[in-house]
């Protein structure tokens, strides 16, 4: 899956998670630049992005990525690697 | 099961007419939890309003009389003591303490339960005790007090003795969820690490599951009465075809799958649990196995109501229903067919009908993972009610109805065929004429070669028929065998049907076509006969049933040109 079509995916689901069809998230996007963007909504988004791709992230990708880009990083790491 | 996605995205809406209120305590963090539960309240029409207060504050939640969880006046309080934390305080003990842990922890419990209970009538939800296994002395664990393994066993038998003592208190069984879930699928180490919880989002749901039933059995939304088939739904077969002695129950083969399901259902009757039979069954031959079946575990004094007739099951449930006088909402339909399944829901909405698998040896599974039966209270005592309904139902005698029938029959879109007899339907056709027992005008017994001949015989008029719907195809299940007379007359030799297909217009169905043949071929008459068997009374008035005039007793004609066909709800291919 290409890096593009991940972080459309992505959208997609955050779009659901934050309850809010304006989102758009880009590589650079920080949990500070979304108003819905808190711990528990971060939560949230890393259950339904597990669930939507079939994997699991570790530990340090659900606390450690800095933006939306390092984010996808994982993801494909992963993807990559099923 | 839901999804955790599905049950936030519900939890998020707002409803009217809550009546409950649940406060969490717990020693990890409970927000998705609460997320689930109240989801899922709102999917089962049982809207909760949940508050989850911050992790470890149990103590002083309880102590104060101001805290939030006061404030929010609770008419139910969670308590969930995780055992992933209680296995980190029990690691920061001393080794010579272990061996007190499940104690000390169960002192903790009953002080929490003394507090809520002082405070007023408050319900105390309490989780008991998922297990870890930390392999710290492999499978000799068992045995060793000072191991966590030991203690948190001996803790789950504690708190259920305490529990026993306790009108108030309430079990969750959370360790049944991790049973049933899988201790794998049911914990999240990187959610525990992150967030503190750690129950995984593929398994809160169950979770949830398990909270709302318990909420339910609080509000009086149980269920008191399984409404049961007969014919391979308790034993294995069909008694009206295959005889009594040739059922399948007890220890052998596929019986035991059957009598396992009996000991179930028994157990349920035993627990205060109505149990009534709807079967489309003479009621003699129903009732014969309750009676002289040496392996059958029910008998008729287990079950309430016994309606066995040719009526169809929806209106005999409504009988049941009414004669019972309990809801419809908390009665539950057990039958292995899928037509009666899909009939019974879309007349009955309440009524609760479980979509069995196929196989018998999973119906028990299946139904026991539905959690029907949540109850809050029992006696123990005296909760046989039996008896009771069995006297009312000699009192109490009930038309029964019709009504919209025929606009479910509409929507069946069922589809028959009628061809005659060809090669490759012969044998089907012999064993057809071998097994009928129930629906079968004579009752004459034909082999492949007989059949083939027939066939191939000018002097009769053959018909087999199908029948499909939009749930399935059911097959060949009608046969017609006509002898010529003379020039001007048939003769009915074999008019047999498969008692699966009764009552939905497949009787006037396959009338119309054969007069139809009759017609097209010139004759003028076509007789029919009546032989009375030990099993075929449920025939015995289809002749007269269907407008044929009676010549003498048994014995019937009808005129060619007189013949009116008959409204159906069958589409026919030819």
């Amino acid at each position: 899956m290409k890096r593009n079509e991940v972080l459309a995916k992505i959208n997609e689901i955050a779009k659901d998670v934050f309850d809010n069809d304006e989102i758009e998230l880009t590589e650079q996007t920080t949990a500070a630049d979304v108003e819905e963007w808190d711990s528990l909504s971060h939560l949230s988004l890393i259950a339904d992005i597990e669930r939507e791709f079939g994997i699991r992230f570790t530990l340090s990708e659900i606390s450690g990525s800095k933006n939306v880009g390092e984010f996808v990083n994982a993801l494909i790491k992963h993807l990559d690697s099923k | 099961m839901y999804t955790f996605k599905e049950l936030r995205q519900k939890s998020k809406h707002s409803v009217e007419g809550i009546k409950s209120c649940l406060a969490i305590l717990s020693n990890v963090s409970t927000q998705f939890l609460a997320v689930a539960i109240r989801g899922y309240g709102i999917l089962e029409n049982i809207p909760i309003s949940v508050y989850d207060a911050d992790y470890n504050q149990i103590e002083m939640q309880l102590l104060d009389p101001c805290s939030e969880v006061y404030s929010f006046s609770p008419s139910s309080i969670l308590l969930w003591l995780a055992t992933d934390k209680l296995y980190e305080e029990f690691l920061d003990l001393p080794l010579e303490a272990r061996s007190d842990f499940a104690s000390s922890v169960m002192s903790k419990i009953t002080m929490y339960w003394d507090l809520i209970s002082q405070h007023g009538r408050i319900n105390i939800l309490q989780m008991n005790f998922t297990e870890i296994d930390d392999k710290v002395l492999g499978n000799y664990s068992c045995k060793v007090s000072s191991s966590f393994a030991y203690q948190i066993r001996k803790l789950n038998f504690m708190l259920a003795e305490a529990m026993e003592a306790c009108n108030n208190v309430y079990p969750i069984d959370l360790l049944s969820v991790q049973i049933q879930v899988g201790a794998e699928r049911f914990y999240d180490a990187p959610l525990y690490y992150n967030a503190k919880m750690t129950v995984s989002t593929d398994a809160l749901p169950y979770v949830a599951k398990a909270v709302i039933d318990v909420q339910k059995a609080l509000v009086g939304r149980i269920k008191k009465c399984v409404v049961l088939d007969l014919d391979n739904t308790l034993w294995g077969g069909v008694v009206g075809d295959d005889g009594m002695d040739n059922i399948e129950i007890g220890e052998l083969g596929r019986g035991h799958v059957f009598t396992d399901f009996q000991r179930w259902l028994k157990q349920l009757k035993e627990c205060g649990i109505i149990l009534c039979v709807c079967s489309k069954n003479n009621e003699e031959i129903a009732k014969e196995p309750f009676e002289k079946h040496d392996e059958m575990i029910l008998r008729l004094s287990d079950i309430a109501l016994f309606v066995a007739n040719w009526e169809d099951k929806v209106s005999n449930i409504r009988l049941i229903q009414k004669t019972l006088n309990i809801g419809m909402d908390s009665m539950v339909f057990i039958d292995d067919n899928p037509f009666e399944r899909n009939l019974v829901r879309q007349m009955i909405p309440e009524i609760e009908v479980p979509e069995l698998p196929e196989d018998p040896a999973l119906y028990l599974g299946y139904l026991q993972k539905q959690n029907y039966f949540e109850t809050a209270s029992f006696t123990g005592t005296g909760l046989d009610r039996t008896k009771l309904y069995q006297a009312e139902l000699e009192r109490t005698k009930l038309m029964t109805s019709f009504e919209s029938i025929n606009c479910y029959l509409e929507s069946l879109e069922m589809i028959g065929e009628a061809r005659p007899f060809e090669e490759s339907k012969y044998s089907r056709i012999a064993q057809l004429t071998q097994r009928s027992n129930q629906f079968n005008l004579r009752t004459v017994r034909y082999t492949d070669a007989d059949i083939q001949s027939i066939a191939s015989d000018p002097n009769y008029v053959t018909l087999y028929y199908t029948l499909r719907d939009k749930f399935g195809d059911h097959g060949l299940v009608g046969v017609i065998i006509m002898k010529k007379q003379n020039d001007d007359a048939l003769f009915i030799d074999t008019w047999l049907m498969s008692c699966r297909v009764l009552k939905r217009g497949m009787e006037e169905y396959i009338v119309n076509c054969f007069m139809r043949e009759a017609r097209k071929r010139g004759y003028k008459h076509v007789y029919g006969e009546y032989i009375q068997t030990l099993k075929n009374a449920m025939v015995k008035d289809i002749y007269k049933n269907m407008g044929f005039n009676e010549i003498s007793e048994n014995n019937y004609v009808m005129a060619v040109d007189k013949y009116e066909e008959k409204k159906i709800f069958i589409k026919e291919i030819n």
